[in-house]
């Protein structure tokens, strides 16, 4: 009994040295030693890990495997950008509407965004009770699986392509861009763009101390209890739905207020940056890394982010198909993602005759045929 | 622990036309180790099913005051109605102690959900100590040996404080001195609990059974203590085809339990 105390402490300073360390690297020696180019990218990778991040919770943890975060990452990107056009234009109706008709008032929905407060307010509200509703539903009716997956991304398909589809309102496929301010600051300001990105490595940091916590509390046993055995769970005198609702309802969170940093950062927000295939790469990202590990999610969205930028530009035909091709070979050979080779190894070498198995294969299986 | 007896009344349960149990009725009270036998098919786990809401059935099956039929799973449970699987169901990848805590957290608010868990539960304790698994608190449940799983399904029914616990078939797989381990344990926490255990194996309900409900396609055959059960010729026409020595090896339809049971009696 006494075996057992020291160990989830002594696990537990790992981790949080873990997120101390990485949060040196982000806050204080990315900024000194990056070019403003690479910080400004390092700053729309972290935007990526947030939304990885809430995914690790919902889907490593949770076995919900979310695959239209992007609704959510849209929920936050658009109030944020709707927020940052209306500064930018002042009293004025914003150019891209009046370029369509030129008389129109300004849609009634935009009016409230007007307000930096009520903006702030909607990034958390908006996925809060869009994630609810839809979790409740969804989850009080027992739809997991296959079925979840490809719900969450008919939805993102959906958004991406009202949003398409109604150029006056949201700018369609061109988005929202040229945005001038930040709450009151210039955007082109380069010490304010320092502070724009170190503003993402924060929020990123706060979300993994607040998924360290999810992890190591009751609630997170319960999680992976509920993944690994809802039946299960349900005879313990809960309500699986309940369980999985939070987790979903904080991950749909970290995607939306990931999307509100990456709108100040990269300057332009378009239907294609939350559609099915920006989707399908967070998850990429995630499953890169090891979805129920701590660091995985994020350290993969970034790998994922990174890659996109530096390859994606100077090699855009070939980067596909190297991603394609890692994604295969992550899940063939190391289904709990990249994060799970150093105990691999070690495990390797503490029985070098003995195969390690895959902890999350059987888990995957019943997942793919549920 | 009212000493609220657990009474099933006509229960019906149809699969699409398929009277898996058709109006069977039997009642267990705290005290007592109830068994439901029969051979394959005879609609036992279906009972258990109908009574902890897996399965919709029609009649009363009343807990005290309180009708049970209708009402959802974790309501069930959470009015006292705890039960196992036939195959042990426990949280592979979580701890003894996890597994054993999650059990524990019925009955805590949400907002110490989010905390991390400091120190064992004394309930945790008491069920460690009861069921004999103290000195693996720290094992992950999917290591543990078949027996130690059933006992600590058990041990997760102690500790949310079941007050019927629905067993089916507790012992299959175990050793002999294993199954004498979990008859202890039942006659144990039978005391103050009802406990209702669904069964194959004879020899074990023999040692063990307080009262017997026999059920045949559905319905109850005969009900009564051992004694009672064993010498009835309607019981020994349905596990013998004719009326026989109702031997131990006779009495067992089930092929293993058979072979277990000669397994026993050549040792």
């Amino acid at each position: 009994m006494t075996k057992l105390k020291p160990l989830p402490s002594l696990r537990g300073i790992a981790a949080l040295s873990g997120i101390a360390m990485f949060a040196v690297l982000l806050l204080a020696v990315a900024p000194a030693v990056l070019s403003d180019h690479w910080l400004n990218n390092l700053g729309k990778y972290c935007c990526w890990a947030i939304a990885a991040v809430g995914i690790g919770l919902a889907w490593g943890r949770g076995g919900m495997l979310v695959m239209g975060q992007g609704v959510f990452f849209a929920l936050g990107a658009y109030a944020m950008a709707m927020h940052l056009t209306l500064e930018t234009a002042g009293d004025r109706v914003p150019g891209f509407m009046v370029l369509y008709d030129p008389l129109a008032p300004l849609p009634a929905f935009w009016e409230p965004f007007r307000s930096a407060g009520f903006t702030l307010a909607a990034i958390v509200v908006l996925p809060v009770v869009a994630a609810g509703i839809l979790g409740y539903a969804l989850f009080k009716r027992r739809v997991k699986g296959a079925y979840f997956a490809i719900l969450t991304q008919a939805l993102a398909v959906a958004l991406a392509t009202l949003i398409s589809s109604t150029i006056r309102e949201t700018g369609g496929d061109t988005g929202l861009s040229d945005f001038k301010f930040f709450f009151g600051f210039v955007l082109n300001d380069p010490a304010n763009k320092v502070m724009v990105y170190l503003i993402a490595a924060a929020l990123l940091i706060v979300c993994l101390l607040a998924v360290w916590q999810f992890y190591r509390s009751r609630f997170g046993e319960l999680l992976v209890a509920t993944r690994d055995a809802e039946e299960r769970v349900r005879f313990l005198g809960y309500d699986p739905a309940n369980i999985k609702l939070v987790a979903f309802v904080v991950s749909a969170l970290m995607a939306s207020i990931g999307g509100a940093m990456f709108v100040p950062i990269v300057g332009i927000i378009t239907p294609a940056e939350i559609g099915a295939a920006a989707s399908i790469l967070m998850i990429a990202g995630v499953a890169f890394g090891g979805r129920a590990s701590l660091f995985g999610p994020a350290l993969g969205a970034m790998a994922v982010g990174w890659g996109q930028s530096s390859l994606g530009s100077t090699w855009p035909d070939g980067w596909t198909y190297i991603l394609g091709l890692l994604f295969v070979v992550v899940i063939l050979f190391l289904p709990s993602g990249l994060s799970s080779l150093p105990a691999r190894f070690a495990a390797i070498r503490r029985r070098p005759a003995e195969q390690p198995t895959p902890p999350i294969t059987a888990a995957e299986l019943e997942e793919v045929r549920a | 622990m009212t000493g609220a007896s657990l009474v099933v009344t006509d229960l019906h349960v149809e699969f699409s036309g398929f009277v898996a149990v058709g109006g069977v009725s039997f009642d267990a009270h705290p005290g007592e180790v109830r068994f439901l036998i029969g051979p394959n098919g005879a609609g036992k786990t279906t009972c258990i099913d109908a009574i902890t809401g897996l399965t919709r059935g029609t009649g009363s099956a009343r807990l005290g005051e309180t009708e049970l039929l209708g009402k959802q799973v974790h309501k069930i449970v959470r009015l006292g109605v705890g039960r196992t699987f036939q195959t042990a169901s426990v949280f592979d990848e979580l701890t003894v102690l996890q597994n054993l805590d999650i059990a524990a957290g019925l009955h805590r608010s949400s907002v110490s959900l989010l905390r991390a868990r400091r120190g064992v539960d004394p309930s945790i304790e008491q069920a460690l100590e009861e069921t004999g698994l103290a000195g693996e608190l720290a094992t992950p449940a999917g290591i543990l040996s078949h027996g130690q799983k059933q006992w600590l399904e058990i041990a997760m029914l102690l500790v949310q404080d079941a007050k019927v616990l629905l067993l089916d078939e507790p012992v299959a797989g175990m050793s002999h001195d294993e199954r004498t381990a979990t008859g202890d344990l039942l006659q144990r926490i039978a005391v103050k609990r009802i406990v209702l255990v669904v069964e194959h194996d004879m020899d074990f309900m023999r040692r063990f059974a307080t009262r017997v409900t026999v059920l045949h396609q559905g319905k109850v055959l005969s009900q009564g203590t051992v004694a009672e059960v064993q010498a009835d010729p309607k019981v020994q026409e349905v596990y013998l085809g004719t009326a026989g020595a109702a031997t131990a090896a006779a009495m067992a339809v089930v092929p293993e339990a058979v072979a277990e049971t000669l397994k026993l009696t050549e040792d």
